[in-house]
């Protein structure tokens, strides 16, 4: 009867050091870091994104993307993050703690099914881009195993001018003749998100990269 | 290991026989919360199996369903996750619970009900998540996703559990514990608090750390909750139907306590190389490099119980399904040594091999170890025996070739996968292709397990309806030749 007491406690402490171990300190550690400040030069980072971009955040949870898609880059030691042209172009450089202070939730991610995502809205700028590769991923990307997301799309008939964000869609993919397609808010918002999606500003922690050091990979989409 | 029990005189009442018919009774007492909590387990093993078809397809095909939103890739991967872990994982771990622990304690249940509303809750919370991962309202942490409401659900329900289990515990009969009543205590006592914790401090966090709390509750969900009840019930299924005690009960309880010290250590591997201080995945580095100690010490003891009886696995489906999973999980913890090293972590990490190393802890050992439960369990409550060795044939080598197929695919394509991205020449479009072939037989293997699931499945139901055999001998692939005492 004896061994109960010896189970219980031995249960209890040695989870109980694995969880202030890992999930307490590391919340003193890392869990109030402040923004990066030049007073003198009037740069603060990060910045806290709101607007459509928080909007599209949250269409970013929603469909799952982090399911595919890492937000983390990650030095050279641990693969080919860099020289992909994931961590900026600019400002080369792995992701640190201080990168995701605003993030919440935090999207990390754990699987590369498809490219990091840290910095596409400096990799790829062109709204028009990002809605096509939404409605149609093989459109844009052959090969590509991305899910369409057609139904964050609507056809709309044209009534005079062309609607502004009507996609630019030819053969197979383009709609018939008088209508168009347009993106849902989810879909603009999910794009001001991608876009807002640029962490290049040099971090000290992060190293100090020399600018555009990083090879020109043959594709960054 | 041949002795024949005598057959006891009818004038005389042995203690064997007083012992066989409090044993019947025991049984007979966890019935309804057993086979309630295995056949809602079972109905979301189908909904896993059918959600992991569809996920398998779309790595391949993806204008497959692709006008429902409700089944995009990114929410049927967290619902086929999470209906496998949540639907069937907990609910088959809570009912082999149960009976394993009124059979150690060597006490009749009391006030089933209990058990029967916290399943109830159980599978409401389950119920409420999936739909809610399907309507795309999940929160984006493996194995977290279901929101608030339905992990509060599943917070009081295995809570519920958990107490019954202590109070169970507090009135055994029996004075020396057993190693596999070490190993649910910790399940029962770890579970709440992994769950719980883990949720409230996703709810209260933000930035890197919160990613540091999901890697801690992944990893403790997997090596602790899991490892527990399927080594727990390892422990007991095998020295039960070989008849012979387990080889060293002090390798025994040193597996057991070191796999507790350090398996709770391991989950920052999840983030080498990320957004963490260094000390994080190096910490976790080392206690995975220290799970060698449980690795040895349990492999060791289950190949030197099973020394010289190998042959049961011939005869016997319990030995068959347990021992395949007891083996599966020396491999995953192997795996995880492995892949564990910054120099293999370079290859493996963000790649389907990780999606493979789940599935050889959740599925490989943990369910086929559920499944071996089941096969010894089933027919000692409803009172008749699997109606067919075939089904069971068939659904032990649909489960092992399918599930081996899915998981060997997952590591060579996971391989492939990370080989390609680590060439900054492949574009991201040339680096699907690099892998596309492995996921395609990926789903080939998936077909196996459907129909193994559907035979097992089928076969449930009959015992349910009780329509099995009539008691007496267990079913068996053939019958021993020996004349051995298996149960």
């Amino acid at each position: 009867m004896k061994q109960f007491p010896v189970i219980f406690g031995g249960v209890f402490a040695t989870f109980a050091l694995s969880f202030i171990g890992l999930a307490m300190v590391p919340q003193l550690q890392i869990g109030n870091l402040q923004p990066f400040v030049d007073e003198d030069a009037g740069d603060i980072y990060p910045i806290n994104a709101g607007g459509q971009a928080a909007q599209g955040r949250k269409v970013y949870i929603a469909e799952g993307c982090v399911a595919c898609h890492s937000q983390q880059v990650r030095d050279e030691q641990m693969g080919a993050d860099l020289a992909r042209g994931w961590g900026d172009y600019k400002f080369p450089r792995r992701t640190v703690a201080r990168d995701y202070i605003y993030d919440q939730p935090v999207l990390l991610g754990s699987m590369r099914t498809g490219p990091d995502l840290t910095n596409i809205g400096s990799r790829q700028s062109n709204p028009m881009w990002h809605y096509l590769h939404l409605y149609s991923p093989r459109y844009v990307t052959p090969g590509s195993i991305m899910p369409p997301f057609r139904f964050l799309f609507e056809k709309r008939k044209i009534t005079g001018q062309r609607p502004d964000d009507a996609l630019d869609l030819t053969g197979v993919e383009a709609p018939e003749a008088g209508y168009a397609i347009v993106p849902k808010p989810e879909a603009k918002a999910l794009v001001a998100y991608l876009l807002s999606l640029d962490h290049s500003h040099a971090l000290k922690e992060a190293g100090e990269a020399e600018p555009a050091a990083a090879a020109q990979p043959a594709t960054s989409k | 290991m041949t002795t024949q029990t005598e057959t006891p005189s009818s004038s005389a009442v042995t203690s064997i026989e007083v012992e066989a018919v409090d044993r019947a009774l025991i049984d007979a007492s966890t019935r309804a919360p057993v086979m309630f909590f295995y056949t809602t387990a079972l109905t979301w093993l189908f909904a896993a199996t059918v959600f992991g078809v569809i996920a398998s397809l779309k790595m391949h095909a993806p204008e497959f369903l692709g006008g429902w939103p409700a089944l995009t890739y990114g929410r049927i991967w967290p619902a086929f996750t999470n209906t496998l872990v949540y639907g069937w994982g907990c609910p088959a771990a809570i009912g082999t619970s149960i009976w394993l622990m009124a059979r150690l304690c060597r006490v009749a249940l009391r006030s089933p009900a209990a058990l029967i509303i916290g399943g109830i809750f159980w599978n409401i919370g389950v119920t409420v998540g999936v739909i809610s991962i399907l309507s795309g309202n999940m929160r984006p942490f493996e194995l977290l996703e279901f929101p608030r409401s339905a992990a509060i659900l599943l917070f009081i329900a295995y809570s519920l559990v958990s107490v019954w289990g202590l109070i169970m515990f507090n009135k055994r009969r029996s004075g020396h514990i057993y190693i596999t009543t070490w190993y649910l205590l910790g399940a029962f006592f770890w579970f709440p608090w992994l769950y719980g914790a883990a949720n409230v401090m996703i709810g209260h966090t933000h930035g890197a750390a919160q990613a540091g709390i999901a890697a801690w509750y992944m990893q403790g969900l997997l090596g602790l909750f899991f490892t527990s009840v399927g080594l727990g019930a390892v422990y007991y299924l095998i020295p039960k139907v070989l008849g012979r005690p387990i080889h060293s009960y002090y390798l025994a309880s040193l597996g057991f306590w070191t796999q507790a010290l350090f398996a709770g250590w391991t989950g920052m591997t999840r983030l080498t190389g990320g957004p963490v201080p260094a000390w994080m995945p190096t910490v976790s580095i080392a206690a995975t490099i220290m799970m060698l100690i449980p690795l040895v010490t349990v492999t060791v003891n289950h190949v030197l119980t099973m020394y010289g009886r190998y042959d049961m696995v011939y005869y016997s489906p319990t030995i068959r399904f347990t021992i395949f999973g007891a083996f599966a999980w020396s491999l995953s913890i192997f795996a995880a040594i492995i892949t564990s090293l910054r120099s293999v972590d370079r290859l493996t990490h963000f790649t389907q091999f990780s999606a493979g190393q789940f599935q050889l802890i959740v599925y490989a050992f943990f369910t086929m170890v559920m499944f071996g439960s089941m096969y010894y369990i089933v027919p000692r409550l409803v009172g008749c025996e699997w109606l067919s060795a075939t089904f069971i044939r068939v659904h032990f080598w649909g489960a092992a070739y399918g599930m081996g197929l899915v998981i060997l695919m997952l590591f060579i394509g996971g391989a492939a996968q990370g080989d390609a991205w680590l060439d900054p020449q492949l574009s991201p479009a040339l680096v699907i292709g690099y892998f596309q072939p492995y996921m395609i037989a990926r789903t080939i293997g998936w077909l196996l397990i459907v129909l193994a699931h559907l035979i097992f499945f089928l076969h449930f139901l009959a015992m349910l309806f009780r329509l099995g055999q009539p008691s007496g001998e267990p079913t068996l692939f053939a019958a021993i030749e020996e004349g051995g005492d298996h149960v």
